[in-house]
């Protein structure tokens, strides 16, 4: 069985097709041709995406590289546009193609009454076909090309409401830092064609060995391994799209898009690119044990540290994004200690669990009338079941409850991680440990705030129509009328997102986390397999889940559990005494570390000062005045001492001849001498 | 097909300038369709270059060559490599989108500026592919005269001031250009470029003529410190002139570094690459944050284009580098081909960037920043152009900016990794600076009450923006036929760098 090079790309282009149809023509198309098209395309990809997944796992395909053109070519360097599907990236296809669809499907209900409806159905087309783009590369080149231009999107997206003021300032913010990250990816990228000479993946990991023993020279007498430098750079890359410390600044703000592309790119995809692409690199990091510490110390204080911030916000929509900080956070624990397929394998199951979070935020914002402060909801249960159990499943997933999926991965990381001999092995496994009862801690108050306990919403008879979206001018609190359960568009995608929540990882832990599924799509060296280590004690999913049972990190939520089901049901005004009680804690996590502040007066009115203090004193003082005008200034004065030797009278004429020759008759007088 | 194409191709936009201007002001449509029509058949002449010449064979094709001043011996000579049939392609190209973008924002006396459009178009065109060195000179000088009355005439209020400027600046810096020439002549008794690249000359001799080159050309291109004349004139500069001036006429400056010093001083250009290296760097990093604090989107943009064109500078210098010390020719035609690309790209980036602040100040006749602020409100395909322009701006992949710099940035890594850090600066600060832009303008709601009434572009302005976003993305999305029409021109100017004189 082979893959064929038409079906990979229809998967490409039938979402950019669905995109510039809804794009240029929805004026002819309408709302629903628009939304017909685009659903279309990523479902021609999603039904493919399966075929391929089919043919590699029992059609016993083999892995397809080829190029499909070629980019530039200048003597012996290629850059083409092609393809590499492996067990990996078709994994990543479905993933990226069954959420994406079902985004789309939630999209009509939750969009419905926006303006911008139809170009929303293109962005979200548009990011469907980078995130392919990216995940199907067979080579440096496109795969920048890719992250770049989910960025974009991700860009476009975020300021999709552009007359808010709070939005265009988070897309531009969330831009700029990414821009920080690829710039790191790109000197990456750059290493690596220095020291390998090939942009190409299969020829780049082959020629991988050839980097030991190499060195970079940084100045004189200072030599950085090759390796080292080449991943550090490449992680770099990572640290911005998939929002790593000190790069994690952007993702929350990113929570002004619609709550759809917060689901699909701010927690599903888009910012698992990172992870994708260090697994995908994993012949490059596996020569780097420096390298590798680095990714581990930055995943886990990004694990732990934005975690606590989730404890402490009241905005339902970010909750979810520092969770899904966090989560990022353990996936890149999980390569710090090679163990990529556990890496990957989270980014799976997060995918499906945290979309599911998001739709049904999404889900209970609608029903709110666009309200997302936890404080004004409280009791939805019995408005809407669906959203309510369903995010259930997604929140016990995400706290790795066993059976969940969530368990399975995340569990095999935090092990892992125990395992682990790499430096900063210790420091990651607290910060994993301690992060599942953060992880609690959020997502059960959560839960709490929004569907149980007392209403803290009233409903008001509404006057006049209802303005879906006018987001600014409604009393917090105050709904015109009761809220309900969302419609079957919105609800379908959520139970289908429960479903593998729920039951992907009993399925597919033992092959794909410990049976070697992806093969040769993921090298570790045999020093590094914590996995399989992991794996000689693995007894099958029932196994692994009734001993999860009796593990720390499932007694930690247990006291999570325990802790908000006490203050949230029980005593509800114990929070505002812990909050009291902790008052400096709680600021310091209010006020995000002050990371945002610092960057702001750090970065952006720090380079405003410093471009202004060069417009205006090197350019303008210095060169323009000093230089350019003060040498037409020379010659204005020059000109002018030097005419006024032209008087025009006689007399000076003369005496200025007298003068030149008495001059010449005494040099020649001297000289003579 | 033709005898005489390159002859052709540069006359035929200066003939087809007397009609126009015989149009009159009595009959300025008249003359707006002439001129159109001449700039169309000009196009269509530039795509036989395409036919005619041998991307593979390499060299200097196409020759023409007559006996101009016998008693200097100084020939009417032409030819082209594939990086002159790229840029000349380009100001063929973009002499058209001119044409129709002044349409209707030159009321004044539109015979005579179109006129000095075409004069302009072939004048630089003939810098292009002039191979003797007195006709290069007399051309480079040539131009001038056409923009400085575009800018003199139906330029803003300072225009004076930026005319002189613009004026002075740059014939300061071709008077050494002129002395270098004058040495190299009686030294070799001829104004063949071919000839005098092939001129033996000691490291003094190199040095001193290398200066003299790099004064004339770094003022043209503009590099620090020497560009503060871009700004003023871009502000006061009709929105064509802008467009071509920052388009085209930069690049004289850099085909000018191709053309001279890389044959003539290979190795005081070797010596002094690090200058030139620094000087790029400077303008990548420097200029950026200048561009970051200007108020006038023109000004924004004229700087950026500073910016830019430092990638230029740097691709082809690091080149130097490559092959001098690290022995990597390879390595140094990527370099040197990002240099070439770029070249072409900023062309259409630029141009595209200046028109749609034209498009802008037709309506608010304002180019202040704070005077805008959600016009997408109003003008939402004009936005979409924008907007893919500004990316473009900033190099995001998928667009011809990114193309130019992705392979300067690949190769000055390898010639050294502090060249590569400060380079990749850019995609920090240029997107900082060229999206802080399209936020303030195009995003937000309306404040001021005027920009709600600006109206959505016109068919006429829809076609100059779709002509460059076509080739703005055509680059993008496959550079490798531009590519494969400079590979071997490059590959040969990359085999002179190695040639030691001394």
């Amino acid at each position: 069985m082979v893959i064929s090079t038409h079906i990979l790309l229809t998967i490409a282009l039938a979402p950019l097709v669905g995109c510039l149809l809804a794009g240029f023509l929805g004026r002819f198309l309408g709302r629903a041709g628009s939304h017909s098209v685009t659903i279309l395309g990523v479902a021609i990809s999603c039904a493919l995406s399966f075929y391929v997944l089919y043919q590699l796992t029992l059609g016993g395909a083999v892995a397809y590289n080829q190029n499909i053109y070629t980019w530039f070519q200048i003597g012996p360097f290629n850059a083409s546009v092609g393809f590499m599907v492996d067990r990996l990236t078709a994994m990543m296809l479905v993933v990226v193609s069954f959420v994406s669809l079902l985004v789309h499907l939630y999209t009509i209900g939750y969009m419905h009454d926006d303006p911008g409806y139809k170009r929303f159905f293109s962005y979200i087309s548009l990011f469907t076909f980078s995130m392919f783009m990216l995940v199907m590369s067979n080579n440096f080149m496109q795969l920048f090309f890719g992250w770049e231009a989910v960025g974009l999107v991700s860009y476009l997206l975020i300021g999709f409401w552009y007359k808010k003021p709070t939005a265009i300032f988070a897309n531009l913010k969330a831009f700029l830092v990414n821009r920080v990250g690829d710039f790191g990816f790109l000197l990456g990228i750059a290493a690596v064609l220095y020291f390998l000479h090939t942009l190409d993946y299969a020829t780049a990991f082959h020629a991988a060995p050839s980097l030991v023993g190499k060195t970079l020279q940084i100045t004189a007498g200072t030599h950085w391994d090759a390796a080292t430098v080449i991943c550090i750079c490449l992680f770099i890359g990572a640290m911005g799209k998939s929002a790593q410390v000190p790069l994690h600044v952007w993702l929350p703000d990113s929570m002004e898009g619609p709550t759809p592309i917060s689901a699909l790119i701010h927690a599903a995809t888009m910012v698992t690119a990172g992870i994708f692409m260090v697994a995908r690199m994993s012949p490059l990091f596996e020569l780097s044990p420096g390298a590798l510490s680095f990714v581990l110390v930055i995943g886990a204080t990004t694990a732990l540290f934005t975690g606590l911030i989730g404890i402490v916000q009241n905005d339902i929509k970010r909750v979810i994004a520092y969770s899904t900080l966090s989560q990022l956070g353990y996936m890149t624990v999980a390569l710090g200690v090679s163990a990529y397929s556990g890496a990957v394998y989270h980014l799976m199951t997060h995918a499906f669990f945290k979309a599911l979070l998001f739709l049904g935020a999404g889900s209970v914002i609608m029903a709110m009338h666009h309200e997302q402060d936890m404080r004004y909801m409280g009791g939805l249960r019995k408005y809407m079941p669906i959203t309510w159990i369903t995010m259930w499943i997604g929140s016990l997933a995400l706290c790795g409850v066993p059976f969940f999926s969530g368990f399975y991965s995340k569990d095999a990381i935090i092990e892992a991680v125990g395992l682990s001999h790499r430096w900063g092995a210790g420091y990651a496994y607290f910060c994993v440990m301690a992060g599942a009862l953060v992880t609690g801690l959020y997502t059960f108050r959560q839960m709490y705030l929004t569907f149980h306990g007392k209403e803290r919403f009233s409903v008001v008879a509404s006057h006049g129509h209802d303005h879906h979206d006018d987001h600014a001018h409604h009393q917090p609190g105050v709904l015109s009328h009761p809220p309900k359960e969302s419609p079957w568009v919105v609800t379908v995608p959520l139970v289908l997102l429960a479903i593998p929540s729920l039951l992907i990882g009993f399925f597919t832990v033992g092959p794909m986390l410990f049976g070697g599924w992806f093969g040769s799509a993921i090298h570790v060296n045999a020093a590094n397999n914590v996995l399989g280590e992991l794996g000689l004690e693995f007894h099958g999913s029932l196994a692994m889940a009734l001993h999860g049972f009796t593990q720390l990190p499932f007694l930690l939520v247990l006291t999570a559990f325990a802790i908000n089901t006490y203050i949230y049901l029980f005593n509800p005004a114990m929070a505002g005494r812990i909050k009291s009680a902790l008052k400096p804690l709680w600021t310091v996590l209010d006020r995000k570390y002050w990371i945002d502040n610092v960057y702001f007066a750090l970065f952006a009115t720090g380079s405003v000062k410093l471009g202004r203090l060069f417009w205006k004193v090197g350019d303008t003082a210095l060169i323009d005045d000093a230089m350019v005008n003060g040498s037409v200034g020379v010659v204005h004065r020059v000109a002018a001492s030097v005419r006024r030797l032209q008087s025009g009278y006689l007399y000076h004429y003369a005496f200025a001849m007298i003068l030149g020759l008495i001059l010449l008759l005494g040099g020649y007088w001297v000289v003579g001498q | 097909m033709f005898t005489h194409l390159l002859s052709l191709l540069i006359w035929l936009p200066v003939a087809g300038a007397i009609p126009v201007l015989l149009a009159g002001s009595a009959r300025p449509n008249l003359a707006r369709w002439l001129a159109l029509l001449v700039a169309v058949l000009t196009f269509v002449v530039s795509l036989f270059l395409l036919l005619q010449y041998h991307p593979d064979a390499g060299g200097m094709q196409l020759t023409e060559s007559y006996l101009w001043i016998p008693a200097w011996g100084v020939h009417y000579s032409l030819a082209v490599d594939g990086i002159s049939v790229a840029l000349i392609l380009m100001s063929t190209f973009i002499g058209i989108l001119v044409i129709v973008g002044a349409w209707e924002a030159i009321q004044d006396r539109p015979q005579q500026y179109m006129a000095a459009m075409l004069i302009l178009e072939g004048l630089l065109i003939g810098v292009f592919c002039a191979t003797d060195a007195l006709l290069f000179y007399a051309l480079f000088e040539a131009i001038l005269i056409p923009m400085f009355i575009l800018i003199g005439v139906w330029g803003g209020p300072r225009r004076v001031y930026a005319t002189l400027k613009f004026f002075i600046y740059t014939f300061f810096g071709s008077v050494f250009m002129l002395i270098a020439l004058l040495y190299l002549y009686q030294k070799a008794g001829t104004f063949d470029m071919a000839t005098l690249a092939a001129l033996p000359l000691t490291m003094k001799e190199q040095t001193w003529i290398f200066f003299a080159f790099l004064i004339a050309f770094a003022i043209k291109v503009p590099m620090v410190p020497v560009h503060t004349w871009l700004p003023d004139a871009h502000v006061e500069a009709p929105t064509g002139g802008s467009v071509v001036l920052a388009a085209v006429m930069l690049k004289v400056g850099t085909y000018g570094f191709l053309r001279f010093i890389l044959p003539i001083t290979p190795d005081a250009g070797a010596h002094y690459a690090w200058l030139v290296i620094v000087l790029s760097l400077i303008a990548i990093v420097y200029i950026g944050y200048v561009a970051l604090v200007q108020e006038d989107m023109k000004k924004l943009v004229a700087y950026s284009s500073v910016a830019h064109m430092g990638f230029v500078t740097l691709g082809i210098f690091i080149a130097f580098l490559l092959v001098r010390e690290q022995g990597s020719a390879d390595m140094a035609q990527l370099g040197m081909q990002g240099a070439m690309v770029q070249m072409i790209s900023h062309g259409f980036v630029s141009g595209a960037m200046f028109t749609c602040i034209g498009v802008l100040y037709d309506r608010l006749h304002s180019r202040q920043i704070k005077d805008y602020g959600g016009v997408i409100n109003a003008m939402p395909w004009f936005g979409f152009f924008y907007v893919l322009f500004a990316l473009a701006n900033c190099g995001l992949p998928g667009t011809s900016g990114f193309v130019g710099e992705f392979m300067v940035i690949l190769a000055s890594f390898s010639a050294n990794p502090w060249i590569a850090l400060f380079a990749g600066f850019t995609l920090v600060i240029g997107a900082a600076y060229t999206l802080w832009l399209v936020k303030r303008v195009l995003w937000g709601d309306i404040t001021n009450p005027h920009v709600a009434e600006m109206k959505e572009i016109n068919g006429r302005e829809t076609f100059v923006l779709v002509a460059f976003a076509a080739a703005v993305l055509a680059i993008g999305i496959w550079p490798q036929p531009l590519v494969h029409l400079m590979d071997t021109s490059v590959a040969q100017l990359v085999q002179q760098l190695a040639i030691h004189k001394i």
